[in-house]
């Protein structure tokens, strides 16, 4: 076994971990402050450790910027009672929370979040698969037993309506969602995410050799988002749809329902619901950047190559994140600016706009490649 | 009533123009309000609420406190109206009996011993001072009740007489102690 590749994997899991779960936190931040903003509010400014708050001029800024609430937020969940109603069926309702958080950091494995360290083998994805895409939708598939389980298990009305809506919304919209992404791989020639992001940055693997070539020079318009505009429309809405978010949050309509599959909910397991919705957030808008916005790449400054020093290649996860950041930024936005579809629109959409097209949307690119070949 | 819809455009129906008018409401209202600090409670209200406390409006229904006189006397007369019709039963008053405390007024028969309402019970509806006869208790302005314990909120004869100051009013005893004096008054006036 080799003990290098086993240790170095372990510290990228730690970290990545690590860092998905403090971008759900200040997600949720940002989520509140971007809100705040938008409905001419201040968002939360109050939360204020003793320790910051005596430093003199940064202190009052932090605290203004809100940055302690997503810990005083932990710690609230973390404290509050753990209640279990009597009226469930205990084993999935236990389950639920831990199937709703546990797809997303599945996905987590396959996101290319940069190129190497500086050496070859340092690779900054922490399971290169062949068949990327099609793992992550097998598992993202997952993801809507948890909300399904909570709804069942609760075993009553509001919840039990969450449930029914949010398989029925994640199942139409899986089908739209995997069916924008068809195209992109026909113009890559292969499933693995690295093998996209390396298209993306002008490069094409040879199928049978694996060599890689330079088939065109790098460039913004190498990105999949202006090679695939309608595949980026259907992919962003359908992934708005997949994660639960306004303008297609009806597992848990508020006004509709009360809070939806999550009201039985209390303290850390109604956490895990919050966090994996966040985590499945990140995970969409890691999905994006990559797939569409070039992964770690930038066209210029040969940014679009493997790091060759440390820096480098912690660049690029910058750039990365920076890319991710801006989806989820806008994954956020449009929570705030949109109202709530009506049920039959959203299925309406679903099943007879976006499936069609996307299915002629595979058929013009497949008649392009054929016709070029 | 038939709400006759108009037909949409090709281009409306995309949702593109809605999505687009969408991002620029909401950006205008972003930017006002990071860039400006136009936020909805600094146009209305000066500011934020610890900070800039609410301006209460007269006739506001806040905590009941009890009032003492033009004198300086206690008003209350120990009738137990309020306690009676007070629909939480946060008032519970203790009549003096025989041996209490003589009242500070003249002309009145009776002081409570005690007096107390019991704020975590008070739902502020205004009945106590609807049915005082003596205008002696008052729904007043202060809104934010608070305190470490229960024992905390419950308030007693001397500190619902310190926070309620005084008020004349009609000043119903004085009137009376006149009318008595000008029936003793010769020759009586026609």
């Amino acid at each position: 076994m080799d003990w290098n590749f086993v240790f170095f994997s372990a510290i990228k899991i730690a970290v990545a971990f690590a860092v998905l779960m403090t971008m759900v936190a200040y997600a949720v931040l940002v989520e509140r402050k971007v809100c705040a903003g938008i409905q001419d509010r201040v968002g939360p400014n109050r939360a204020a450790p003793p320790f910051i708050a005596a430093i003199p001029v940064i202190g009052p800024f932090l605290i203004r910027l809100g940055l302690f609430h997503p810990l005083a937020d932990g710690l609230k969940l973390f404290l509050k009672e753990d209640f279990t109603p009597a009226h469930v069926r205990k084993m999935y309702f236990w389950l639920a929370p831990a199937i709703t958080m546990i797809p997303a950091l599945l996905v987590l494995a396959i996101i290319p979040f940069g190129s190497n360290l500086g050496t070859t083998n340092s690779k900054m994805v922490i399971a290169d698969l062949n068949v990327g895409v099609l793992y992550t939708f097998g598992i993202v598939s997952l993801g809507v037993y948890g909300i399904v389980l909570a709804g069942y298990a609760s075993n009553s009305k509001f919840p039990f309506l969450g449930g029914i809506r949010a398989s029925a919304q994640m199942i139409s919209y899986e089908l739209a969602m995997g069916m924008s992404v068809i195209p992109i791989f026909l113009l890559v020639g292969g499933l693995s995410l690295s093998q996209v992001i390396d298209y993306q940055a002008g490069r094409s693997w040879d199928s049978v050799t694996g060599q890689i070539s330079q088939f065109a020079p790098a460039s913004l318009f190498q990105w999949m988002i202006f090679k695939q505009p309608l595949a980026f429309a259907i992919f962003i809405v359908a992934a708005l749809a997949e994660t639960n978010r306004m303008p297609f949050d009806f597992p848990e309509a508020e006004q509709e329902l009360a809070g939806g599959y999550n009201v039985e909910y209390s303290s850390m397991k109604f956490g895990m619901f919050f966090m994996g919705e966040y985590a499945n957030m990140v995970m969409s808008s890691a999905l994006v950047a990559t797939l569409f916005l070039g992964g770690w790449t930038l066209p210029w400054f040969g940014l679009d190559h493997a790091a060759t020093s440390l820096w480098g290649g912690l660049l690029h996860i910058a750039i990365f994140l920076a890319k991710l950041g801006a989806v989820l930024l806008l994954m956020i936005w449009v929570r705030w600016m949109l109202p709530r579809f009506r049920y039959d629109q959203l299925m309406d959409l679903g099943w007879r706009r976006f499936i069609p097209l996307a299915l002629a949307n595979i058929l013009v690119t497949a008649l392009f490649l054929w016709a070029r070949a | 009533m038939i709400v006759k819809r108009e037909k949409l455009t090709f281009w409306e129906r995309l949702y593109l123009p809605a999505i687009l008018g969408g991002f620029k409401i909401t950006l205008r209202h972003f930017a006002n309000t990071l860039f400006r600090g136009r936020t909805a409670a600094r146009e209305t209200a000066g500011g934020y609420y610890p900070e800039t406390p609410w301006v209460v409006q007269p006739g506001y229904r806040g905590a009941p406190y009890l009032v003492r006189d033009q004198d300086g006397d206690t008003k209350c007369v120990s009738c137990q109206l309020c306690e009676f019709i007070c629909p939480p039963k946060a008032i519970r008053i203790v009549p003096p009996g025989p041996t209490g405390p003589v009242p500070d007024r003249p002309n009145a028969e009776k002081i409570p011993s005690e007096f107390e309402i019991n704020m975590l019970r008070c739902i502020f509806c205004g009945f106590c001072q609807d049915v005082c006869p003596e205008e002696a208790i008052f729904l007043q302005k202060d809104y934010s009740l608070t305190g470490t314990s229960r024992a905390d909120m419950i308030y007693n004869k001397e500190k619902l007489l310190a926070l309620g100051g005084t008020h004349a009013g009609v000043q119903k005893w004085k009137q009376k102690l006149e009318e008595a004096q000008a029936q003793d008054a010769f020759p009586v006036k026609s």
